[in-house]
């Protein structure tokens, strides 16, 4: 890569940006802290809602991990030169966004002075052990790309690198989908549309992250993308989003065609509360519709409404792993199918969950994580897009 | 003279040793009938424990199971969301006819636990003779078994604990459940503190054997009667079984 | 680089690992702690030999009792607890003359058992263990 030709990130900008970033992640990490010292009461989480608001963060960065890479596939299996150029960045949100995805989710654990237990005890038939080597071949896999994308002399291997990365992140989000599909029981869960929609989630919800990433390094450079790639770009952005929603819709409507699990989707779509509230208004028209308007719109779509639309997808994204993550575990499981059922354990009952401050500040710190190794990462590797040397073909491809 | 004492003899030596029988007997009989095995020995798979609860005989508004596996395994017996709860009385209405029943609900010890599929490190395993429990030396706290478990039977230490009993440790950020009272099935106890409580109350709901035992009375009850698990349609072959509902 | 520079390379890494190391050797000479033994006795094992292994022979018994259920071997923690703690607050820890906690002081190794196991002594009259 020529990097004399890239402006590099303003000094000043640089350091107060990942000095923010780091004690975003310091407070997340002090929260974790707080949270082992006191137990798991010191946040909104019981046994009945035993996974929020941190799963929610992780969840997230790690579906939108996967999704982030698509740029570097589009550009390094497919070809696509624009999207080459990207594919640095690409690769580096990834890995940032796992690093921080992860963290999350293991300074959540009950016992995190154990963590290396998960790497000595390995149960095979565990999704979430087969998880664990999903997500540490996706880091080294990115980092062997990464490596054959900045080095010169290995540029010739960054096509097959390129290959197994896009394959590995389809076998990682199909796992991360798998978490909740193999949860027979519950009827928010144990559906075989969830690898699928996760799939489609993340192009999304990554693509929206990369473009909110590319449009801070090209404001803070003073450069402006060229209209056409921000284009092509944002119209991916618009297909993605209506992927997304199309599986959304046909999970919610399988859920709904089997009568056993019709009073869990009225819980979640009409009469839940907060939970109909996210999906509807959170998701459906904050986090799709709205974006979809802003993309598609004649007199919309600059650079503006791109990086608003990113914004609201990710919002969006938040509102719906919300509403599948807690409202999921909040309706009682059906354990007497026929009966009303009532207990001192929340048979039968509607839970309640009230997130925490420190369990959302470690939800934070995970993405100040992600910022920060993508702040550092895009300096000291200069991984800004650079277009100047291939104007053509730029209008006359399409896919 | 000699004839006599010859008898007497006789006698003495034939009393002695069906006294030696009498007394060697019962204990020889009690090993045969009672699987219970030595101290040293590792459970075996011959044996399956598991319980059988009448509905018909668990009065609604008793809680004499909770309480005492409270005290036996030093639960503090609160209900806070957050507090651990291994049995629970659940009350039960049928949506259509109305009818009510009582019934505890612990974890079912299934011979193909969901918990010990999804456990990442192995923690949560199932004993050679069919109870599930967690090993909480490498249970690193991230609740997937309870997301998977379809009884909400499991439960996870949310504060520092102190003041845990000798024979049943547990701690802040590992889960737990029903164990079986598998302290006392180790010492060769043929009965659960739940069960214990509800005889001595009367109600004799919960019978607590072995189910592989052909001759048991929990087996022989199973044979007798319909039983049902709970969400059999899963297929995990609970080792709790239940009658009347 | 020159050989006398590697010389005082050399002698700094010497240096830093003997200090780092120094406490070690001290511990050797410093006086053991006194610990309150609570009830005592003979010991399950040679003394030297717990106070070296124990750690291994409890973990090996403790997956042996509770992967298979087999009980009343040798070392257990239960009976490490039964006659070690301290007859004056019934328990292995509390202070750095307790048995356990006084030792693990002394050699600066977190204690992991007893967060969950019981660290006072069963004070009913017990069956044999």
């Amino acid at each position: 890569m020529q990097s004399t030709s890239f402006s590099r990130l303003e000094s000043r900008y640089f350091y107060a940006f990942a000095a923010a970033c780091a004690m975003v992640a310091g407070i997340g990490y002090l929260a974790s802290h707080y949270m082992e010292e006191h137990g798991h009461i010191v946040t909104g989480m019981n046994n009945t809602i035993v996974w929020g608001m941190p799963h929610v963060f992780a969840i997230f960065m790690i579906v939108a991990a996967s999704g982030v890479l698509n740029v570097a596939s589009i550009g390094s299996v497919f070809g696509k030169a624009v999207y080459k150029a990207r594919a640095p960045l690409s690769g580096l949100l990834c890995i940032g966004l796992l690093a921080g995805g992860l963290m999350v989710l293991m300074l959540d654990l009950g016992r995190p002075d154990r963590f290396i237990v998960a790497a000595t005890h390995y149960n095979p038939t565990s999704v979430f052990a087969w998880n664990v080597l999903l997500y540490s071949g996706m880091f080294s896999l990115v980092a062997i790309y990464l490596w054959t994308l900045l080095e010169k002399r290995f540029n010739s291997w960054s096509k097959p690198a390129g290959l197994m990365v896009f394959a590995w992140r389809f076998i990682l989000t199909t796992g991360t989908g798998l978490i909740f599909a193999f949860l027979v029981a519950r009827q928010a869960y144990g559906s075989a549309l969830l690898p699928p929609m996760f799939i489609v989630l993340s192009f999304a919800w990554g693509l929206a992250v990369f473009l909110l990433a590319q449009a801070a390094i090209y404001a803070w450079n003073r450069e402006t993308l060229d209209p056409a790639i921000l284009k092509r770009m944002r119209n991916l952005l618009g297909v993605f989003i209506i992927g997304a929603l199309y599986l959304v819709a046909a999970y919610h409507l399988t859920n709904l065609y089997f009568a056993k699990q019709t009073g869990f989707e009225r819980f979640i779509l009409v009469d839940g509360g907060t939970y109909p509230w996210l999906f509807w208004a959170g998701y459906v028209v904050f986090g799709s519709l709205l974006p979809l308007l802003l993309i598609y719109h004649p007199s919309l779509g600059k650079t503006r409404s791109v990086v608003a639309a990113s914004l609201l997808v990710i919002i969006g994204s938040l509102a719906l792993l919300y509403v599948f993550i807690i409202g999921g575990q909040a309706y009682p499981l059906a354990i007497f199918p026929g009966f009303e059922a009532s207990s001192s354990f929340g048979d039968g009952q509607i839970a309640a969950y009230k997130p925490s401050l420190p369990e959302f500040l470690l939800g934070i710190g995970g993405i100040g994580v992600a910022l920060l190794i993508t702040t550092v990462g895009v300096r000291v590797f200069n991984m800004l897009p650079h277009d100047a040397a291939l104007p053509q073909g730029v209008h006359g491809e399409t896919h | 003279m000699s004839d006599t004492n010859l008898d007497r003899r006789q006698f003495l030596g034939r009393a002695s040793v069906a006294l030696a029988g009498l007394a060697i007997a019962p204990g020889m009989l009690l090993y045969e009938f009672s699987q219970a095995r030595p101290l040293g020995e590792a459970a075996s798979g011959k044996v399956r424990w598991g319980m059988l609860i009448d509905t018909n005989q668990c009065e609604s508004g008793c809680n004499d199971c909770v309480t005492a596996c409270n005290e036996e395994n030093g639960l503090s017996g609160g209900t806070a969301p957050t507090d651990a709860q291994w049995i629970r009385k659940v009350e039960l209405k049928d949506t259509g006819s109305g009818r009510i029943t009582s019934l505890p609900v612990m974890c079912q010890h299934c011979a193909s636990p969901p918990c010990v599929d999804v456990c990442p490190t192995g923690a949560s395993f199932k004993r050679a003779d069919g109870i599930v429990l967690v090993d909480k030396h490498i249970c690193i706290g991230c609740r997937y078994c309870m997301m998977a478990c379809p009884y909400k039977a499991r439960s996870f230490v949310h504060e520092t604990l102190t003041d845990q009993l000798t024979d049943v440790p547990r701690g802040k950020g590992t889960v737990e459940s029903c164990t079986l009272c598998v302290h006392r099935v180790d010492k060769g106890q043929e009965t659960t503190a739940c069960a214990e409580a509800c005889a001595r109350g009367g109600h004799h709901a919960i019978l607590f054997g072995n189910l592989n035992d052909p001759d048991s009375e929990i087996s022989k009850r199973v044979r007798a009667v319909a039983t049902t698990q709970i969400r059999a349609d899963l297929g995990l072959n609970t080792g709790v079984r239940y009658q009347g509902i | 680089m020159a050989p006398w520079r590697m010389a005082v390379m050399l002698a700094i890494c010497i240096a830093t690992s003997a200090l780092t190391s120094a406490p070690v050797f001290a511990a050797d000479e410093s006086p053991m702690p006194k610990l309150d033994i609570g009830k005592g006795g003979k010991c399950v094992d040679d003394p030297k030999f717990m106070r070296k292994n124990h750690m291994d022979v409890l973990k090996h018994q403790r997956d042996e009792t509770m992967r298979q259920g087999i009980r009343g071997g040798k070392y257990s923690l239960a009976a490490c607890v039964d006659c070690h703690a301290s007859k004056k607050n019934n328990s292995v820890l509390g202070s750095n003359e307790n048995f356990c906690q006084g030792c693990h002081e002394y050699v600066e190794v977190k204690i992991d058992c007893f967060e969950c196991h019981s660290s006072k002594r069963k004070v009913v009259a017990e069956v044999s263990k």
